[in-house]
């Protein structure tokens, strides 16, 4: 997997360190080892251009610390929600 | 009269009688063993060996050939012979992740509490949310799993998680989640390390083999019924010339520049995914142009007699294009690009296709007359 790497600098990932309590719950839901948390200590983004946006992490983190705008990255879904907007896009009877 | 005994009607003898799992009104899977009786009534115990018709379905779904109705009933399932203390392993009703998972459970026991996410599979329904805390939660309480075993637990795969929060899961229904591996087959392994993942079990693969197996689906989603039209109106743009309009131009040409278009389909749809990790570049549109160019150019070589410069430009051109746009499709099969990225470089590299696909129809009509 570490032959694929996406876009540089896109990812709308964000981690806040105030709230997070080392849990390691997103280090161990991310697919592309984003996170890295240390025993102890608090979670860390180590490869911020490794994100994917799929939310496992932030809906996974029990104090809400990551925010990311997670979404299909699939282009007849973004081109549906260019012509009908965000709440009638959809990928299709034929997508995933 | 004959009698039914000793003279059987013509044809071979009767055949064995209903099995005592059978139930009037169901039709019973032909993955189903038998039913284990619980607590709250009996559960399917179901076999961990795939048949013929579960490859036949397979393949069938792999050529995206009625993708959409390849389900199982969701609810409670068994392998082995569980007991109480056994572990929950929770799947999609997509047949094909149902599938996956109880071939591995060879040699396990343990429940299978299968979720209704519509027939998809677990990282789309998560996304979809269909794979959901909700959808777990619902689950739990519908097949009354509490009643069934002892501890609790749920084994849930790791590409659930964008759709299930594990505290939320505790809080609503009091179950643990245990983030499993991200592929079944890592799943005895798993169980052998006591329910622990190495870091390797935790992140997708997209080799090869993984990136073929995606390439049918991707091209019966470009080949459509729109495309029979646009090869109509491609016949029909190919007729026009000095004479207004010609029957054998429109056949000479019009196969013409469907090679081209087709050699851009191969280029986008099949050889991108294929190559994917050497080709230059990390934008998918633009890995699609690099291909697409050399597909235009290699069906202009294959092509004998008189060809002029514009028809060389507009065949290149529509390939391009076509292949640039399929490749940019990729995206949405792939395990690891953002919905950001994609978004940008569709908005970088939709008006080059649109420009493309003009200046092809453009140089296509006008070469006759030049």
């Amino acid at each position: 997997m570490d032959t694929f790497r996406y876009l540089p600098g896109v990812a709308t990932l964000k981690l806040d360190p105030e709230p997070c309590i080392g849990c390691g719950m997103c280090s161990t839901v991310c697919p592309h080892g984003v996170f890295e948390v240390e025993k102890g200590e608090k979670a860390t983004i180590i490869a911020h251009d490794l994100c994917m946006e799929c939310g496992a992490c932030a809906t996974n983190c029990p104090v809400k610390a990551i925010s990311v705008t997670p979404g299909v990255g699939c282009a007849s879904y973004i081109i549906q929600v260019w012509l009908k907007g965000k709440e009638a896009a959809d990928c299709g009877p034929d997508c995933c | 009269m004959a009698k039914i005994d000793d003279e059987p009607c013509c044809g071979a003898p009767a055949g064995p009688p209903s099995s005592h799992i059978e139930r009037p009104g169901y039709q019973l899977w032909h993955f189903v063993e038998d039913l284990v009786e619980t607590p709250v009534g009996p559960v399917p115990k179901v076999s961990t060996n795939l048949v013929m018709s579960d490859q036949m379905g397979a393949i069938r779904v792999r050529l995206g050939y009625k993708r959409n109705d390849y389900k199982v009933a969701p609810g409670l399932y068994c392998v082995g012979s569980p007991g109480p203390e056994d572990p929950v392993f929770v799947t999609a009703n997509y047949k094909l992740s149902f599938d996956a998972l109880r071939r591995e459970l060879t040699g396990i026991s343990g429940w299978i509490l299968v979720l209704d996410t519509r027939g998809i599979n677990v990282w789309c329904a998560a996304g979809k949310k269909t794979f959901s805390t909700e959808e777990v939660c619902r689950q739990v309480k519908a097949t009354q799993l509490d009643k069934i075993i002892k501890h609790r637990e749920l084994i849930l795969p790791q590409l659930g998680a964008p759709g299930v929060s594990a505290f939320d899961v505790r809080k609503a229904c009091r179950f643990k989640v245990i983030w499993g591996p991200v592929q079944a087959n890592d799943i005895p392994e798993f169980i052998r390390a006591g329910k622990k993942a190495e870091p390797h079990m935790r992140r997708p693969t997209f080799t090869l083999a993984d990136r073929l197996v995606l390439v049918p689906v991707e091209l019966s989603l470009i080949l459509s019924r729109t495309t029979v039209l646009v090869l109509f109106g491609i016949m029909l743009l190919s007729g026009i010339g000095t004479e207004i309009f010609s029957i054998s131009a429109a056949w000479q040409r019009g196969l013409m520049a469907i090679a081209a278009l087709f050699s851009g389909v191969i280029a986008g749809a099949v050889l991108t995914p294929a190559l994917l990790p050497w080709i230059p570049g990390k934008q998918f549109a633009l890995k699609g142009i690099i291909l697409g160019l050399m597909a235009g150019y290699a069906t202009i070589f294959l092509h004998k007699g008189n060809i002029s410069t514009l028809e060389i430009a507009a065949m290149v051109l529509s390939a391009v294009a076509i292949s640039s746009y399929a490749a940019m499709n990729f995206t949405g099969a792939t395990p690891y690009t953002s919905p950001s990225g994609v978004e940008k470089e569709m908005r970088r590299f939709m008006p080059v296709q649109a420009l493309a696909v003009l200046g092809a129809i453009i140089a296509w009509v006008a070469a006759p007359f030049i």
